[in-house]
């Protein structure tokens, strides 16, 4: 099913009898494929809303990402927070939508400095499990009229609705950008030095061990605060560090953001959220090739197919989530504590009590 | 403003369920006596005021979970209260209620400054977070005006915001984890000092449910690394829609300024009056700070000058000195004091698009003139969260009421200009009963859901946020 408008959208999943499988552009499924009738919101597309000068979009939920991000970079804006493209990780075809972006809180490197997708997200439209249109949030930044649904909604994976619009607060894209490089770094190391950039105030945005086990410490600005800036953190860290120069840097960060060193390796990927510090203990115990992002605060961790990367780190602070797995028995998120997962299951019931939005994808 | 006619049932059975309390919290954590419950009658919106039933001030997030325990099992409602700074009545008690404030937790936890973050108890006050970090070069950046006195959990309750956000965000982007206690006692952690959610953003809808959703007593905050400087410039100019232009094209310029604060001529006359910041004789005023090394400073400073020269400034003035610098600040945050001086006035909340600032600010002109009640304006330009504050005379029979009508057109206002009823105070009973204006029935129903599913007999502040009518039957429930 592929409606061409939010209303039609409502009617079918009011009309739903069984199961359905929520799609956007279906580049960022993961964990065991949803059984169910596909309903895709690709039949949703457009810009409905653009004021460069308040920082704000507006678009469908099936828009293409690639067309928002072209929309913006016209004006020189973007969405700051840099989201995942999975597609190569997981060897899937496909456009990226908005809706799929925010469904999943794709989130990349500059997580660290300006949040996640729900930090830019400033209102959603969608279409509960009764067929209900619901509006959240709205188009303006500082907003906190009633619940917070959008955030809720982020990150949901299509289980509490079916979003049909999403609106974003933007950023500028700075002039400029550069990235520090080091030589090879234990996981203890780079951590530490990744720590101590992000808490010089020259504004790092990026700071990631690659799988090649090298530190990069990315900043963007005014040229000229390029420049003083680089230097004065390459002075507060010493050491020895390569440059790379705007191009160059663009292009490293997307293949950090994108996990293209494990695109094309085989086995399975986890992607585990700990406190920075924690990190490198959390990498001794996966025993494996792992990729670091957000100053050590995320671990993409390469692991043998039907691998259960959970049971090898024991109990930790943090979360592991299987973004590309081969063992179906294993939970795709994280087991919550049993009060809080009663609390999910409880939102579940309210928002889809028939159990009709992407069933079992999240517990 | 109608509140519920407090429960008789509840109000009989008052001597037992102050003896079940006083069996899980000392005696001075428990105020039952008259003449001291007084002083929690009413928050900081202070033309409402009510005397609760009890109020208990516990000192650990045990002691919380027993109260809400006890009030659970004896369907007693519960106002959580941070240090009663709620502009919009947040804290407002009923007489059937039982308080619970946070104010006496209020210890620094942990301070970890490699993983960027901190751990409090919520009843430390806002000021109080960044004071303990400052030192050693760190800060927790949302800053609402009352930051000296607000409470974490109060900041929490809101999600507050403040001047500097159009760079670092509001309190939901700066909150990592809490301890929240349910209605029935139960205690979770949601979030920690990692990012992102295991599974639902749960922290994402806590965080601004204002007080209906849980007791949270401790926080993980981010904390972050101080700019190496600081500077503001000054600009005047002969319209407030030049003004309102100029933001707009700062912020298409690619320039990201951590605050641009606006006030119209009514409010430069009462700021100047009252703390002699320099501000010049014009019709709107723009204070644009930039932060960074010195080179970055000047480097920004001169691409907002060259577009504020591009408007005809009446006046445009760069801070010269540190002292230059707060004085600028100390008259833009003195805005309400000053007001007050002059006047009784109520202090508006909406948020706006930006394009629309021109248009908006010229409407509430000339409903200023239909209702005869004078309108100063304050507000963060850069982010559209408007600051009408409607004067008006508490002395005057009818005129609190004026007064009242006034600001729920203009909130009516913003909304129908694309924006919303409240940028960071919160909805609590003020602003209830327009919820409507904004949202269709079905919005509202999913958000109480919400609360359905964390607080199923709505006892925790119950009412408050959704109009009276719309949760009167889950509140009888």
């Amino acid at each position: 099913m592929q409606p061409e408008s939010e209303r039609e959208l409502s009617e079918m999943v009011r009309a739903a009898t069984g199961a359905l499988r929520i799609c956007g552009g279906g580049t960022r499924a993961i964990g065991r494929p949803v059984l169910g009738e596909v309903l895709s919101t690709t039949g949703l597309t457009g810009i409905t809303l653009y004021e460069p000068g308040a920082l704000t979009l507006v678009a469908q939920a099936g828009t293409p990402l690639a067309e928002v991000e072209a929309a913006l970079a016209a004006e020189g804006q973007r969405l700051a927070f840099e989201p995942m493209d999975m597609r190569a990780l997981l060897g899937r075809e496909g456009t990226p939508t908005v809706g799929g972006m925010v469904a999943a809180n794709a989130s990349g490197p500059r997580r660290v400095q300006v949040g996640a997708c729900r930090d830019s997200l400033i209102g959603v439209r969608f279409v509960d499990g009764k067929g209900e249109v619901i509006k959240n949030g709205g188009r303006v930044m500082k907003n906190v009229t009633g619940y917070d649904l959008v955030k809720l909604m982020a990150g949901s994976w299509g289980t509490l609705g079916v979003l049909t619009e999403c609106s974003f607060k933007l950023l500028p894209i700075p002039e400029t950008q550069a990235t520090l490089v080091s030589d090879e770094m234990t996981p203890e190391g780079a951590v530490a030095t990744m720590s101590r950039a992000l808490t010089t105030p020259f504004e790092v945005n990026g700071a990631a061990r690659g799988a090649d086990g090298r530190v990069y410490l990315r900043m963007e600005g005014f040229a000229k605060q390029v420049a003083y800036r680089r230097q004065a953190l390459t002075d507060a860290l010493g050491g020895a560090w390569q440059v790379l120069e705007h191009a160059a840097s663009v292009a490293q960060w997307q293949s950090l953001r994108d996990v293209m060193a494990f695109a094309d390796q085989p086995g399975d990927v986890w992607r585990v959220s700990v406190k920075p510090s924690d990190a490198a203990a959390v990498v001794a115990r996966a025993d494996c090739p792992v990729a670091m992002d957000w100053g050590g605060g995320l671990i993409w961790a390469l692991v043998p197919e039907g691998c259960d990367l959970r049971s090898r780190l024991g109990t930790f602070s943090g979360h592991a989530t299987l973004i590309r797995g081969s063992d179906a028995a294993l939970p795709v998120f994280h087991p919550e504590p049993a009060p809080v997962a009663a609390l999910a299951q409880g939102l579940r019931a309210k928002f889809d009590p028939r159990g009709v939005l992407n069933p079992g994808l999240m517990g | 403003m109608e509140m519920p006619i407090p429960n008789a049932a509840v109000m009989s059975k008052r001597d037992r369920v102050l003896a079940r309390l006083a069996q899980v919290v000392p005696s001075e954590a428990l105020i039952t006596d008259e003449a001291e419950r007084r002083a929690y009658e009413c928050d900081a919106l202070t033309a409402y005021r009510c005397i609760p039933l009890a109020v208990t001030l516990p000192t650990t997030t045990q002691e919380v979970s027993d109260i809400l325990r006890i009030c659970h099992e004896e369907d007693v409602p519960v106002v959580p209260r941070g240090s009663g700074t709620s502009l919009a009545g947040g804290a407002l008690p009923t007489a059937d209620s039982v308080i619970l404030g946070v104010a006496r937790m209020r210890d620094m936890l942990e301070v970890n400054y490699a993983d960027r973050y901190v751990r409090v108890q919520t009843g430390m006050t806002n000021l109080a977070v960044t004071g303990e970090v400052e030192s050693d070069g760190f800060f927790y950046a949302p800053d609402p005006s009352s930051q000296l006195a607000c409470a974490i959990a109060g900041n929490i309750a809101m999600n507050s915001g403040g001047a500097h956000c159009l760079k670092y965000g509001v309190t939901t982007n700066n909150l990592l984890g809490v301890t929240i206690v349910q209605m029935d006692g139960t205690v979770l952690e949601i979030g920690g000092a990692h990012l992102d959610a295991a599974g639902y953003d749960l922290l994402g809808v806590i965080c601004g449910s204002e007080g209906q959703l849980g007791v949270v007593t401790e926080a993980t905050l981010r904390i972050l690394p101080k700019p190496e400087g600081a500077r503001p410039v000054l600009m005047g100019f002969d319209s407030n829609e030049v003004a309102g232009e100029c933001v707009s094209d700062i912020i298409k310029a690619g320039v990201l300024p951590v605050a641009i604060e606006f006030m119209d001529r009514p409010c430069i006359r009462a700021c100047e009056d009252f703390a002699h910041a320099g501000y010049p004789d014009c019709e709107a005023l723009l204070i644009v700070e930039v932060e960074g090394s010195a080179a970055e400073i000047d480097e920004q400073l001169g691409v907002i000058k060259q577009i504020a020269r591009r408007h005809n400034p009446v006046e445009l003035r760069e801070s010269q000195s540190e002292e230059e610098s707060k004085k600028i600040w100390l008259g833009r945050k003195s805005a309400f004091g000053a007001m007050g001086q002059i006047n009784d006035y109520m202090c508006l909340d909406g948020t706006i698009p930006v394009s629309s600032l021109p248009f908006v600010l010229r409407r509430i002109g000339e409903m200023s003139k239909e209702f005869g009640l004078d309108v100063a304006n304050v507000f963060h330009a850069g982010d559209g969260n408007m600051h009408p504050l409607i004067l008006f005379d508490a002395n005057k029979p009818g005129d609190l009421e004026l007064c009242e009508e006034f600001g729920a057109e203009i909130l009516k206002l913003c909304v129908e200009a694309g924006g919303c009823l409240t940028g960071e105070h919160g909805v609590g009973i003020e602003k209830r009963d327009l919820m409507s204006v904004q949202f269709a029935p079905e919005d509202l129903e999913a958000q109480m859901r919400v609360k359905d599913v964390f607080d199923p007999k709505w006892l925790l502040n119950p009412a408050k946020v959704f109009p009276l009518g719309a949760s009167a039957g889950r509140r009888a429930a």
